[in-house]
Formats: structure tokens, sequence, C-alpha cells
């Protein structure tokens, strides 16, 4: 479980996380959802202390994040896997070794176990046959598997994903999305998505948090946000002609 | 006041780098890793200077000394002692400022407007021990090598061209390059070198590190850590040179 109390952060001045506080449950798909630019991937950066946060406390299971020292926040990070709106995969590195590499930087496994560690998380998220391609060879759609799978490689307790499936066709989108659901009930995982793809919500959000101009605007589940009638909320989940028509049918 | 504030943080970020690593096996990897792409890499580039600048001053001492006062194996000397004394530990030095420097400050750039070194830092690894100290302690190792190696091949090319074009003799040259010779003067150029190597890693991966945006930052990242490195280089070898020669 995640606690986050009263956050904000600002850049130069201009407030762009504006005191959000929510609660993000473990063994559950918690979901940002936003438009571009409302400060979703801000505020997850501050989370895990990637931006210095204005004001506010994060807890992770109960200890206070920016309270910790650097020792103590290693442990933490060491339990986050997170996968980054980019990717972020090593590009000096293959597919493969870029999985293996947190499991050779914090366990002590034979070469072998590694190897195999890292094929499982692979196979997680379908890709098999790309061990040995570099970054640079591989497609966005693929980017983004091998990112889940580095972010999984050492079984982490909270896993963060900004935008998993951007950038990917409809049909991979669902099966990352699936995997992400799948893994955070297998391992209770406390797991928070990045997302403004609708559908994404409805096939696997738990627990939804709008943000709107930096600010927690609207709270609830799949079911509530469908029938909310928050003005903001409704322009974004109605926003395409399909979701339009979906809504006049019911 | 911008000079102080970069002059703190570099401190900071250097401190940082030599915390105590995560894991050592890694670490030593990751020098030699270094040591193969950053020094066995400069290797032809060292060479090819070397030889030529060797070949030049003999050439241009020999035409200098046409005074039949001044015996020619000053030729020699005259090889020896700049190849050893200046050219090879800061020439060199600049040189690899250049190639080694723009080469660590664009991929630690790179990493960081990619999100790479956040991946890091997210594991719970100190990005810049993990990334940065492999790439100094490399250099530092690897430039006297470079340096000596520049040293023998800038006397050798100015034998090699000496003789081949007449200026010197066999004789003259070989009395000139061991009259007088002092072996000090060999460690001193090493001292340099290690102490500039020092500076073309850590000011290229300072400027990498903090780069803020995308690739046309990257590219200026690169230039600045060049740019300060070789004036740091010129500046510390004046004052070496007052620290350890007189
Ligand atoms: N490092 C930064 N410096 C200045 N402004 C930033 C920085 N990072 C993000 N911003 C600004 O914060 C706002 C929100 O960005 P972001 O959190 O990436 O939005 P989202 O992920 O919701 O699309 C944007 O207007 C962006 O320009
Ligand atoms: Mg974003």
């Amino acid at each position: 479980m995640i606690q986050i109390n009263n956050i904000s952060k600002s850049f130069s001045g201009r407030s762009i996380v504006n005191n959000i506080s929510f609660t993000f449950a473990s063994g559950k798909v918690n979901m940002i959802i936003g438009e571009s630019g409302s400060g979703k991937t801000t505020l997850l950066r501050c989370m895990v202390g990637l931006n210095e946060i204005d004001n506010g406390s994060v807890l992770f299971n109960q200890r206070d994040f920016f309270k910790l020292d650097l020792k103590g926040k290693k442990q933490i990070r060491k339990d986050i896997g997170m996968l980054f709106q980019g990717g972020a995969l090593f590009d000096s590195k293959t597919v493969e070794e870029n999985v293996m590499f947190p499991i050779s930087m914090f366990t002590d496994l034979s070469e072998s176990e590694k190897r195999d560690r890292a094929n499982f998380c692979l196979q997680r998220v379908n890709l098999v046959n790309a061990n040995k391609l570099y970054p640079s060879e591989i497609s966005g759609g693929m980017k983004k598997r091998v990112a889940i799978a580095r972010a999984i490689a050492v079984q982490p307790k909270y896993l963060f994903c900004d935008e998993p499936n951007s950038g990917l066709d409809p049909k991979t989108s669902i099966v990352i999305d699936n995997l992400i659901k799948e893994i955070t009930e297998e391992y209770n995982i406390t797991t928070i998505v990045i997302t403004h793809d609708m559908n994404s919500v409805i096939e696997i959000g738990d627990q939804i948090m709008f943000i709107h101009n930096g600010a927690n605007w609207w709270q609830g589940t799949k079911e509530e946000i469908l029938v909310t009638d928050n003005k903001e909320v409704n322009d974004f989940v109605y926003a395409t002609k399909f979701m339009k028509d979906l809504k006049s049918k019911f | 006041m911008k000079l102080f504030f970069n002059f703190g943080q570099y401190f900071i970020l250097i401190k940082r780098t030599f915390s105590k690593p995560e894991k050592r096996s890694i670490y030593v990897n990751r020098i030699f890793e270094e040591i193969t792409i950053l020094g066995i890499g400069s290797l032809g580039i060292v060479a090819i200077i070397s030889v030529f600048i060797g070949a030049v001053i003999t050439i241009q001492t020999a035409f200098n000394l046409q005074n039949p006062l001044v015996p020619l194996y000053g030729v020699g000397v005259a090889v020896r002692d700049s190849m050893i004394l200046e050219f090879s530990p800061a020439i060199i030095s600049l040189i690899l400022a250049g190639k080694i420097g723009s080469s660590i400050a664009s991929e630690i750039g790179t990493m960081r407007v990619t999100e790479q070194i956040d991946a890091l830092e997210i594991m719970g690894i100190n990005s810049a021990g993990y990334l940065i100290s492999p790439k100094i302690i490399a250099t530092v190792l690897f430039s006297p090598v470079l340096v000596t190696f520049s040293m023998f091949l800038g006397i050798l090319g100015g034998y090699v061209f000496g003789l081949l074009t007449g200026v010197v003799t066999n004789y003259e040259f070989i009395y000139g390059i061991t009259y007088q010779f002092i072996p000090y003067n060999v460690m001193y150029a090493l001292i340099k070198a290690a102490f500039f190597a020092f500076i073309f890693a850590s000011v290229p991966a300072y400027h990498g590190y903090y780069t803020k945006g995308g690739a046309l930052e990257v590219g200026r990242s690169s230039t600045k850590g060049v740019v300060y490195s070789s004036v740091l280089i010129l500046a510390f070898d004046f004052i070496l040179t007052q620290l350890l020669l007189t």
C-alpha cells in the first residue's frame, strides 16, 4: 500500500502538482488518468524521489520515504519496478542483458539462473526470439514489453507504469494490460498505472484518480466513472465519438 | 555565482561517484570494459599523432640546427625532451579530452535525457557510481600507458623519419636521446598524465550527468565538457610544471 499526502510540486514558480492525496491499495491496479500535461508523470516521479517535492509525504507500507536516509531509500527503491514513458532501456545492452541487469545487481544467482529468470520474465510479456537484439533494433511495442519484463525481474512490491500501452496496437495493448493485472493480483503488488486510454481503464482499473490541472479532481471506481456528472471527467471519458455513441445507447 | 554552483555540484557528484559500490564484482568488470572502449580504443589516434609529431620535431630541429657550432645530436635531445616533457603528457591529454571526453559526456548525457539514469536510480543503484567511477578509474589507469606509448612512438617516429630524410645520422640521434637523460622527467610526465585523465574523464561526465532537455542539449554538454576540460588541463599543466619541476 502506498499513501500520498498533500503532495505539491512546482517548476520555476509554475504549480504542476497541487496538493494531491490518495491511497493506492495493494493487489489492485490503481489508475491515474487525465489529459496530457495535467501532471501525471510529474506526480509519479515525485513519489519516488526523482523530482524533489515542495511539500507532502509518501508512505510505502507506512514507511515515510522522504524521512529515510539514502540507505533506507535505496531499500525501498529495490522493491519498486518502474516502467518509464519512453521505456528507458539501456541501449548498450541487449534485450536479455537489460532484463538480467537488476537480477545481477541484487541477487547472487549463477549466470544460468539469471538467464532463466530473465527468460521467464520475457516469456511473461510474450517476447521470445528477441534476446540478442539491441533496443535500437526492436519496435516500440517490443521495447515496452522488455521494459515491463525488466520491471518485474526482481519481483517488485510496487509497480509503476507510465503509459504502458501508448503507441501499441489495440491487441498488444490488451495483452499488456492483462499482464499487468495478472501479476498485480498474483504477487499482491501495489500497482499504479498512468494512462489516458479509456479502454485500459475499463479493462483493468480497480481504483481511479482523475487529475486535472495538477489536482486530484475526482476519484472512484470504473463503474462510477461512467456515470459521474463531473464535467471534466465526462469531457475526458466521452471525448471520442465511439464512447459518446455508446453512452447514448444506454 | 554560476561558477561556484558548478564547482560545488561537481564535488558533490565526485563524492557520490566514489561512495561504496553496490556490488564490487560488477564495478570491476565495468572498469575492464571501459579500459577496452576508452583506452584501447584510443591507441590508434595516439600512435598516428605521436609518430608524426616526433618526425616533425626531428626535421624542424635539424633544419634550425644548421649552425655548425651546435652539434647535431641536439636533434635527439630535442625530440626526447619535447615528447616526454610536454607533447606526450599535455598535448595527448588535450587530444584525449576531445576524443574520450566527448564520448563520455554524450553517452552519459544521452542516458540522462532518455531516463536511463532515472531507471538506474529507481532500481536502487547509485547511478553516478555505476556509470562514472569505472570511466574515471579506467582513464586514470590507462592514460599513463597511452602517454608512455606516445613517448616511445614519438621518439621512434623522429628516428625513422630522421634517418629516412637523412637530416640526422643513426649515431647522433641515439647519442642525443641518451644524452643527460633524467628518468624523473618520465615520472613527472606520468603523474601529469594521470592527473589530466582525471580531469578529462570527470569534467565531461559532470556535464553529461546534469544534462537537461534533449538531443540538442546532449551536444551542448559534450562541447562544454571538452572545452572546460581542455582549459583546465592547460591551467593545471602550468601549475604542475611549476610544482614538479622547480
Ligand atoms: N523538469 C521539468 N521542468 C519544467 N517543467 C516540467 C518538467 N517536467 C514537467 N514539466 C511540466 O509539467 C507539466 C506536466 O507534465 P507531465 O507531468 O509530464 O504531464 P503528463 O504526464 O500528465 O502528460 C507540463 O506542462 C510540463 O511542461
Ligand atoms: Mg506523462
